[in-house]
């Protein structure tokens, strides 16, 4: 995709310029983190993700206020009938180019609280999903790393959306991308 | 101070091609040793940098009419007026200057606090207005103190020229007045205990909850301005100008870039060991507690400019 992407438009100093934006992305991922009724297992990792035993902050990350602000949106929790407003509101607060991390196996399969009827899960239902951290609550080193794999995403996204001329292509590769995530495979291990 | 020599303040040194990098400097300094202080690694050197390119690259809502306008524009004359502000300060001995360019540096210190307010407001969000009306009122408390002892610093020496205050012998009453303005630096740069007009997390992010993209990078951008302003105030009023030889221009710039990292590196450790204060707190502190040393200063040089 990278090497379609470099043909499509040519240029030394774009190149260089879109090189630089790609590692910034990967460099600098800043989340939000929504609760969609969520048991606060998940939340808690977060956040410790973020002490100084884990430090997330090596790798740029930053948990931003507002959703204005982010580049990943972390959403804990099995999406509750009254949060399904929200989550979609927020997902489209934050402004591109965006992923969205589902933390924890309750956004990925609606966990224990399957089938009960104040539930509208599981949350690929509703915004694209680039990225699964399995784990009832997941450790916080897979939480980082999932945080690295979404800003990786990101970064080769951010290739493919940038190119001007080839916008056909890059929304090929964001549909593919999103049929991969989505449809073919529902949960995407993170290496822990 | 010829147009020339200006231009080159305003664009080279202490302006925008050495004022942007410090600035990016300063606030990895901030983040990295905060984060030393609570036994993490913290982010990388280039991390500022990244932050702000990776800003610069995001799209933003479309905001149609003046509000949107308005939204775009207070962002840049933020950053304008910080990058003149650090441009006016007399960093090399005997780098020009004119008669009052302190009452424009102090100006210009202020104009990112009003359009933060500004901002805020026309961004029509309730988090914004919460925190605009909260810097507002910290503007309030902390600049009758900030003035007063600038004010107190340039009667004593009977001119409003940042450079002959800088070169001025130093006195007791000097020392106040720096360490007036080093109590109100904290309030200026929105750090802990005065972090409350963008409360992360508490009030979503203040003015700034509205912002995105590059609009958000410019915010980002000025704010290290500010640091790099604020404290290169602070350097330049205690940098020992008179020990310097003339024609050693670079040691001037190094003793000026220490002595800032110096001042960064103490607010950062009260940014580190002190929590968020309630408005009512931090506003209390500065009338009550602060001004009173504010209005000795002045009188005193008051006084001792009649005596002499």
């Amino acid at each position: 995709m990278a090497q379609r992407v470099a043909n499509a438009d040519g240029g030394a100093p774009m190149k260089l310029l879109k090189r630089l934006m790609c590692t910034a992305r990967r460099r600098s991922p800043w989340l939000f983190h929504m609760n969609s009724g969520s048991c606060n297992g998940c939340d808690i990792e977060i956040v410790a993700a973020l002490s100084p035993r884990y430090d997330a902050e090596q790798l740029g990350v930053r948990l931003e206020g507002s959703p204005r602000h982010a580049d990943i949106l972390c959403v804990t929790g099995p999406v509750t009938r009254k949060a399904v407003g929200a989550v979609k509101t927020v997902y489209d607060q934050v402004l591109g180019p965006k992923a969205v991390i589902a933390i924890g196996s309750c956004p990925a399969t609606t966990n224990v609280f399957i089938d009960s009827r104040t539930l509208d899960g599981p949350l690929d239902k509703h915004v694209p999903v680039d990225v699964f951290v399995p784990g009832c609550p997941p450790r916080p080193d897979a939480i980082i790393a999932g945080v690295a794999k979404a800003a990786g995403i990101l970064a080769e996204r951010s290739m493919s959306v940038t190119a001007g001329p080839s916008a056909s292509v890059a929304a090929a590769t964001f549909a593919q991308d999103d049929k991969q995530n989505i449809s073919d495979e529902p949960v995407k291990e993170v290496q822990q | 101070m010829t147009l020339l020599t200006a231009l080159a303040r305003l664009l080279i040194f202490p302006g925008l091609l050495f004022a942007v990098p410090a600035a990016w400097f300063f606030l990895w300094v901030e983040r990295k040793s905060v984060a030393l202080m609570q036994g993490r690694v913290g982010p990388p050197f280039m991390q500022p940098f990244w932050d702000f390119m990776k800003l610069l690259g995001k799209s933003t809502p479309a905001r149609p009419g003046i509000a949107g306008l308005l939204m775009r524009a207070w962002p840049l004359i933020a950053v304008s007026a910080a990058a003149g502000a650090v441009g006016l300060l007399p960093v090399l001995p005997s780098s020009g200057g004119f008669e009052g360019d302190l009452i424009l540096l102090l100006a210009l210190l202020e104009l990112p606090s009003i359009c933060i307010i500004a901002a805020g407001f026309s961004s029509r969000s309730i988090f914004g207005e919460i925190g605009s009306a909260r810097e507002a009122a910290l503007s309030v408390s902390y600049n009758i103190v900030f003035l007063l002892a600038i004010v107190s610093i340039a009667a004593s020496q009977h001119t409003f020229r940042i450079e002959a205050l800088a070169a001025a012998p130093n006195s007791p009453l000097h020392w106040l007045g720096v360490l007036a303005i080093l109590v109100c630096l904290p309030a200026k740069l929105h750090i802990n205990p005065f972090s409350l007009p963008n409360a992360e997390q508490e009030i979503y992010a203040g003015p700034m909850t509205e912002y995105a993209g590059p609009e958000l990078a410019m915010w980002e951008l000025s704010h290290g301005l500010e640091w790099v302003a604020g404290t290169g105030l602070v350097a330049t009023l205690v940098a020992p100008h008179l020990a310097i030889p003339l024609g050693a221009a670079w040691l001037a710039a190094c003793i000026f870039v220490v002595l800032c990292v110096v001042i960064v590196l103490l607010l950062s450790a009260l940014a580190a060991a002190t929590a968020r204060l309630a408005i009512d707190s931090s506003v209390r502190f500065y009338w009550q507690c602060t001004l009173i040393f504010a209005i000795l200063a002045v009188s005193s040089a008051i006084l001792m400019r009649i005596r002499s």
